[in-house]
This record gives C-alpha cells, structure tokens and sequence, in this order.
C-alpha cells in the first residue's frame, strides 16, 4: 500500500474529501446527504490517508483521540434536542429555525446542530472502530 | 414544566451518561457523578408517577409531530412504575458497581455504558411507536453487549458469543415482524395499530405476525424454548452488571409482551394458549434447572427463567385479577433479583467463590449480613406476610375462575421448588460449616476493603430490602397499582384515546 | 419486480439462517449480517415498491394525487442498516477477541463455560 502514487494522491485527496464530507453534511436537509453520510466520508478520508501514510501518521495529523469526538457529537445532538425543552417549551427535537437566510447555509436551524452532533459522533465512532482493529491486527 | 416531564428521565440519564463521558479517566469523578445523578433520577420518576397516578395517561410528541405520523412518548402507570423501579434498582447497582467493579474495568467506560442501558430501558418503557421500541431495544442489548464483555476473560467471551447471537437473532425477528405488521397496516403507532390490526380481515397473517413477536420477545423475555442463553451468559460478567441484568433486562422482553399482547393482538384464544402452555413449561424447566446446580449465580439465572413463568402464565390467562397478578410480580422481582445477585457478589467477595459446595459457615462470620441476605431470599420464595406471596394468590385465584388447573398446578409446583432451591441454599451457604479455602492471590477480599466500599456495597441491598419489605408488608399499595395497571391494559380503549383523541377513534370506527 | 424481492427475501433468510447454524464463528457473523439484510429488504417490498412517483402533494392540491412511495420504510430501513453497523462491528472484534482468548472458531468447543460449576 506504500506506492507513490497512492501517497502522493492522499495528501490531495484528504482536504478534499473533508471539504465534500462537509458539502453533503450541509446539503442534507431537503436533498441526499446528512450527518451520518458525511460523517462516513470523512471517515474515509482519514482511513484512506492511514492506508498510504501509516496509522502513526494520521494519529499524529488528528492531534485528539478520535474516540473524543464521540461525547462532543452526542453533547451537540442532544442540545440541540433539548433547546426547544428549555427555551421554547416546546416538545423534544421540535425544530427552531433562525428566520434569516443566511449565506453559504441557507437556512440555520436545530436540525442543522443534530446534524452536526451525529457527524462527530459517526467520525468518532468509525475511526475508533477501525483504529481498534487495524492496530491489534 | 409538567408538559415535558415524560422525557425527563431519558434525557437526564443522556445528560448522564455524556457527562460521564467527557470524564473518561476520572474514575472517582464517574462514582459521584454516577451515584447523584441516579439519585436525581429516582426523585424525578417518583415526580413523574405521582404525576401520571394523579392526572392519567400523558403522551409527549418528539419534535411536535401529531400521532399516528410522529415518535411519541406515552406514559401510564405500567410505564411510569416500570420507569420508578429502573430508576430504584439503577442506583442500587451505581452504588454497588462503584464498589464492587474492579477499576480496571471502570477505565473501559462502565458509567457511561450503564447509563445508556438505563436509557435504553427507561426509553423501550415510555415509548408509543413499534419501530421506536426496537431502536430502545438495540440500544439496550448494545449497551449490555458492552457491560458483558468488559474485562475479556475467557468464560466472559464464550458466554457473550451465546449472549450475543441469540439476541441479535431475537431482533431480526422483531424486525421481520415489524416489516410485516408495517406491510398489513401501514402504521407503527402502537396505539393506532390496535385499531387498525382489529380491523383486519386475514385473521391468520395476523396470527403468524403475532406469533413472530412472541418469539422475538421471548428470546429476550428467556421463556421455556427460547431461554437458552441466559444460564449460559449471566454468571459470567462482574456481579453488578448481572444484577441489573437480572433484574431489568429479561423484564423488558416481559413489558414488550405485555404492552403487544395486550394492545395490539387481543382476544386470540389461540396465541392465549400458546402462552400458557409455554409459561407452564418455562416454570417447570426453570425450577428443575435451578435444582441441579452448583454455581450460586446459576443457580438465581435458572430461577430468573423459572419466574418469568409466573408473569407469562398471568399474561396467558388474560383476565383483570391475573394481570394483576403479573404486575405485582414484574414490581416484586425487578426489585429481588436484582438484590439477589448482588448478594452473589457480595458472598463471591467474601469467599472468593460462588460455588454452592464450597461455600458455607456465613451465619458464624457475618450473622447481621446473613440476616440482611435471608429478606430477599425468602422475599423470593413468596413466605407470607414477604413480597413474592401477595402476586401469586391473584395468579392462581385467576387460574382457578378460568378453570385451568394445570396452570395453578404448575405455579404451586414452581413455588415449592423455588422453596427447595432457597432453602438448599439458605442450608449449604449459611448454615453449613465453613471449608477452608484456598487464599486466591491479588484477590480483593471483602475484609480488605476500606469502609466506604464496604459501605457503598452493603448500602443498597439494605436499600432494595426494605423496598421489599415494603412490597411485601405495604401489599395494599402496590396491590392498588396494580389493579389499575391491570384495569387500564384490560381495557386499552383508554390508552388508545390518551393517544389518538377521540375524534380519530370516532373517523375509525365509520 | 416485486416477485423477484420475494425470492430474492426468500434466499437470503434461508442463507442466514443456514449460516447461523454452521460451528464457525467467522460463518455466524456472515449469517447475522445476510439475515439483517434480508430483514432490510423485507421492509422495502412490505411498504409497497412504487416506481416513478415520489410522495409530494402538487402546490394546487391537499392530497396526494396518485398512488405514492411511502417514504417511511426506507427511514426505517435507514436506521436498521445504522444500527447493524454498529453491531456487526463490535461482533466481529468480539469474534477476534474471543478467537485470540479461546483459541478456536469451533463454537462446539466453546464450553467452558458448562464444565465451571
């Protein structure tokens, strides 16, 4: 897995994986895409550079334990869903949008913070997973 | 601030359970955190079943989605007592695990993991919606998939292999049943598919589709065909996590059954009969296993199987006294079981064994202790005025007005055998005179512990005795909530409009 | 179509069960997972298969003008294949695990558990 073709492409290719897991992330509202899919294509960004680049190498370019993306992720979902509870008095996950439309976002609303919360939590998740078993392989 | 109150137990224990999270390797910070928040826990759900004793069936709708389209929440008494007693036995377990869980395995997440197990539960009791139920379920048997391997020994893993298999078979067949109930009714709602499944012509799909929940519930439930993994895989893990499972886990395949067969499929003599038949066997096989063993901790997962009997037999004769009967029992056992195994753990601490053989001499040692152990003990065996007693006169005042003997037959039977086994334990690890045993190395022996470990373990169990007692010599109480449980699953019209209103049952009925 | 969903449902449910029941481990997981999928199917072909008409009401109108694709089996579908995600991946490091501890994949040799009393 070590060619040079394969480790030259990956540096390229992890930004613009991130920046596509991104694109699908926000574009999941009315069309395809959505956290849980996002999330995976970024997953696949960082496994795709562990395969040319080494495991150590992408440990050290994430700087935290992915495993620490998984309480931040839940935290941010389950605010989201508790806002309306608290502020609003509104049932559970009801979804509050912010009247303005908004550049590059479009509309800005909770669901857009569930959204967020579940692609930390899916990156977490599988990089922890698969972390896990490429290590004790 | 009551509007929402359905939810607060599930988000507090989410709220927990990322807390617990965010201090992953701050194992003195996840004991306190986790023994006040379940104290919180037991405040709030004792608010929410006074608040569901006084104004009825409340429904929460998630995201504000109106019924039958949207994920609700519906709360009655069976719900919010179901939700109090997870609540009890969760903090009796969160003060014994903090003691008693080795912090090697505290480190791999325990907190944080058991929270979401009492999540999962508090959610699979509380919900309104099929599919929700068994999105609660796969969070709950995910969490135990965890709690039951934590630590990795090798009988650990064998029996979580077993554990594992059986019930993730367990929800391919819920889903399955789910895809079909979906396919003939196209609702999820539980509410309105007690509606709509009535209305339904072939009579037979029905009966097929309700046989495939009552096999994926029993897997989980452990009744007579079906319960196969449980003696294999609960004496493995560490004893608090056996407690909780004991004591909740098998109970929610028991509440599915009854909130399904009592709402959904009703008034099939056919499916009543099976049920019968299979709780009458499960007493049996459960009792007579029970009998054979060794293994202190076997021992309690035969009996486990033995009294899921008791309830499936009150669900199978379907009639008010018998329900009531049922309900009692789900209150009596959640509370004994879990307090039985974690006397198991505390004599495995004490002796550094749970073999029955070995075992013995605790009443020369530790004579308050001993009499601490005999109220769940003999709670379990139902001695008159001790809890177990007062459920079993309804189940069989209930067997004798349908004119079933066997069935009274089978529960007398099973009532003298759980005295046998009690009393063959009470004899050998009680009575009989100590062995010596070989000192095992790097063990923690109870003696050695500091007194607020000591303290941390023996708390709880004093804790659930006296709500056994309470059970037991307050019998009037939890009699009254039970009837009323039974009264309002008798008559599901109740729950249906709670749910749907009126004007929905009215445009159903033209 | 839908004839074919069924035969299709029938083989996979088969080949899960048969896998299922195979002494090996590594064949068990495989069985679990063929089953789930074969379980996700059978949800798309019970919440009708439709072609060509998506379950939008036209701006004139207050209900829904043809026969429409329900849109919730395959939310349901959705979350089934999330949550098997989860679970196959924590069986297969628990099938590692238990290989590495019991040193077999022969699930009739994992009996240690009945001989300890």
């Amino acid at each position: 897995m070590k060619t040079i073709i394969l480790r030259t492409a990956s540096t390229y290719l992890l930004p613009v994986l991130l920046l596509f897991s991104i694109f699908i992330l926000l574009r999941g509202h009315y069309s395809p895409g959505g956290g849980f899919v996002g999330g995976l294509i970024a997953s696949i960004a960082f496994v795709l550079h562990s395969f040319a680049r080494g495991l150590d190498n992408t440990k050290d370019l994430l700087k935290i334990h992915p495993g620490f993306l998984m309480p931040v992720g839940l935290a941010l979902a389950f605010l989201a869903g508790v806002t309306p509870v608290i502020f609003f008095d509104q049932p559970y996950m009801t979804g509050l949008w912010y009247p303005e439309h908004l550049p590059v976002l479009g509309s800005l609303g909770t669901a857009l913070f569930f959204d967020l919360g579940v692609y930390l939590v899916v990156v977490g998740v599988t990089l922890t997973i698969i972390f896990t078993i490429s290590e004790s392989a | 601030m009551t509007q929402q109150l359905v939810l607060y137990p599930l988000l507090l224990q989410m709220f927990l359970s990322i807390l617990l999270m965010f201090c992953w390797r701050k194992i003195s910070w996840q004991r306190v955190i986790s023994i006040v928040g379940s104290i919180i826990n037991v405040g709030v759900s004792i608010w929410l079943f006074s608040y569901i004793w006084e104004n009825g069936t409340q429904i929460v709708m998630a995201g504000n989605w109106k019924p039958p389209f949207g994920i609700i929440f519906v709360a009655d008494t069976l719900s919010a007592t179901l939700v109090l007693l997870t609540a009890i036995s969760g903090l009796a377990v969160s003060s014994f695990s903090s003691a008693s869980v080795v912090a090697a395995r505290l480190k791999f997440g325990y907190f944080p993991i058991f929270h979401f197990l009492l999540l999962g539960l508090n959610g699979a009791f509380l919900t309104g919606d099929i599919f929700n139920l068994y999105v609660w379920f796969e969070i709950i048997i995910i969490s135990s998939f965890v709690l039951i391997t934590l630590g990795g020994e090798k009988a650990q893993l064998e029996g979580s292999v077993k554990y594992f298999t059986l019930n993730i078979l367990a929800s391919m067949i819920f889903l399955t049943a789910i895809a079909v109930l979906y396919g003939l009714t196209g609702s999820l709602n539980m509410a309105d598919l007690a509606l709509k499944v009535a209305a339904i012509e072939n009579r037979g799909l029905v009966e097929i589709t309700a046989i495939l929940f009552l096999v994926a519930f029993g897997i989980k439930a452990a009744v007579f065909p079906l319960y196969f993994w449980l003696p294999d895989s609960y004496h493995t893990p560490p004893s608090a996590v056996a407690a909780i499972f004991g004591g909740l886990l098998t109970k929610v395949g028991v509440y599915a059954l009854i909130r399904v067969f009592t709402l959904i499929f009703v008034g099939d003599h056919f499916i009543e009969n099976i049920i019968l038949i299979m709780a009458v066997l499960t007493l049996f096989s459960g009792g007579l296993g029970a009998l054979v063993q060794n293994n202190l901790r076997k021992v309690f997962s035969y009996l486990i199987i033995c009294h899921i009997g008791y309830m499936i037999a009150g669900l199978g004769l379907f009639t008010e006294v018998a329900i009531a009967g049922t309900i009692f029992y789900l209150i009596h056992d959640i509370i004994v079981k879990t307090n039985l195994f974690m006397v198991s753990g505390l004599i495995f601490r004490i002796r550094g064994t749970n073999s029955i053989r070995n075992l013995g001499g605790l009443y020369a040692d530790f004579p308050k202790l001993s009499l601490l152990i005999a109220i769940p003990l003999f709670s379990l065996v139902g001695i008159p005025p001790l809890s177990g007693f007062w459920p079993k006169i309804s189940l069989i005042i209930a067997g004798f007005e349908s004119e079933r003997w066997w069935v009274v037959a089978a529960i007398i039977f099973a009532s003298l055998i759980t005295l046998i086994v009690i009393a063959k334990v009470w004899a050998s690890v009680v009575w009989k005179e100590k062995k010596e045993l070989p000192v095992r190395l790097n063990f923690r022996y109870f003696d050695k512990l500091k007194t607020i470990r000591k303290a941390q373990m023996i708390a709880p169990m004093i804790f659930l005795s006296l709500v056994s007692l309470y059970i037991g010599f307050g019998a009037e109480h939890i009699q009254q909530v039970s009837s009323r449980v039974a009264g309002e699953l008798i008559d599901n019209e109740q729950y249906i409009e709670a749910v749907l209103g009126k004007e929905q049952i009215i445009d159903h009925e033209e | 179509m839908e004839i074919l969903l069924a035969i299709m449902i029938g083989v996979l449910y088969a080949a899960g069960i048969y896998m299922i029941l195979r002494r090996s481990l590594v064949k068990l997981i495989l069985g679990i997972i063929i089953l789930g999928n074969g379980a996700n199917l059978l949800i798309f072909l019970l919440g009708r298969v439709v072609k060509g008409s998506p379950p939008i009401i036209p701006a004139d109108s207050d209900v829904f003008q043809s026969v429409y694709a329900d849109p919730v089996p395959q939310a349901l579908i959705l979350t089934a294949i999330v949550i098997s995600f989860g679970l196959q991946s924590f069986a297969i490091i628990l099938i590692k695990r238990a290989f590495k501890v019991v040193k077999t994949d022969d699930l009739d040799e994992m009996n240690a558990i009945d001989k300890d009393s």
